[in-house]
């Protein structure tokens, strides 16, 4: 949303700010968890005192983003909201059965290689992308 | 539900965006809660009843025949 729709309603505007600090506290914790996930082996040679302190960080970061996220869903209207907790209630039911069948197939040799976390994670953010739009689309 | 709300906005010539300002909701809101897609919550009945000056059964009916 550009600066001049923000200035037209305050139901707006309201959600341009909170938009604005979820998207900040994202980006800090994308950063965050960067620095964590690749700092270790490229810069301080798994040196366990700032590993420690690069996780703790990711994670007080991680939190405030929750509150962000919280902030932001607060501040939408009823309709808005439920579409977003519908879209949230399906992501985590698909990521539930997905993720633990995907564990499933490795633990009975149907597939060989080592199943990640990141591949639930994908699952569920797509899922939650679909259930938005269709979400949207529904009350059009 | 049934709603009057885009009879009753279309009376005073406002649009949906004014009366989504008004209400503190999004456009969207209003044109799902007029085309009777949504059903809006009883604080947010109760503020658009006082809006427009009228109570809740003037503006939403419900649909299920009474015998």
């Amino acid at each position: 949303m550009t600066k001049q729709e923000c200035e037209q309603s305050t139901y707006q505007r309201k959600n341009c700010e909170n938009n604005a600090n979820l998207r900040n506290w994202t980006i800090a914790w994308v950063i965050t968890m960067a620095i964590a996930a690749f700092a270790p082996r490229f810069v301080w040679d798994y040196n366990t005192a700032f590993s420690v302190i690069a996780i703790l960080v990711n994670l007080v970061i991680g939190f405030r983003m929750l509150v962000a996220n919280r902030v932001h869903l607060k501040g939408l209207d009823e309709m808005q909201q439920k579409i977003l907790l519908d879209a949230m209630a399906l992501s985590l039911g698909v990521g539930l059965v997905v993720g633990l069948s995907y564990e499933l197939l490795e633990d009975i040799k149907l597939i060989t290689f080592q199943p990640e976390i990141a591949h639930v994670v994908i699952v569920m953010g797509l899922t939650y992308l679909v259930a938005v739009l269709l979400g949207h689309r529904k009350y059009q | 539900m049934k709603n009057r709300l885009k009879v009753l906005r279309a009376e005073r010539d406002w649009t949906q965006a004014q009366l989504a300002n008004a209400l503190d909701v999004s456009r969207q809101t209003i044109n799902a809660i007029e085309k009777g897609k949504f059903d809006p919550s009883l604080p947010l009945a109760f503020k658009a009843a006082r809006l427009f000056s009228l109570s809740i059964e003037d503006i939403f009916q419900d649909e299920v025949e009474t015998v």
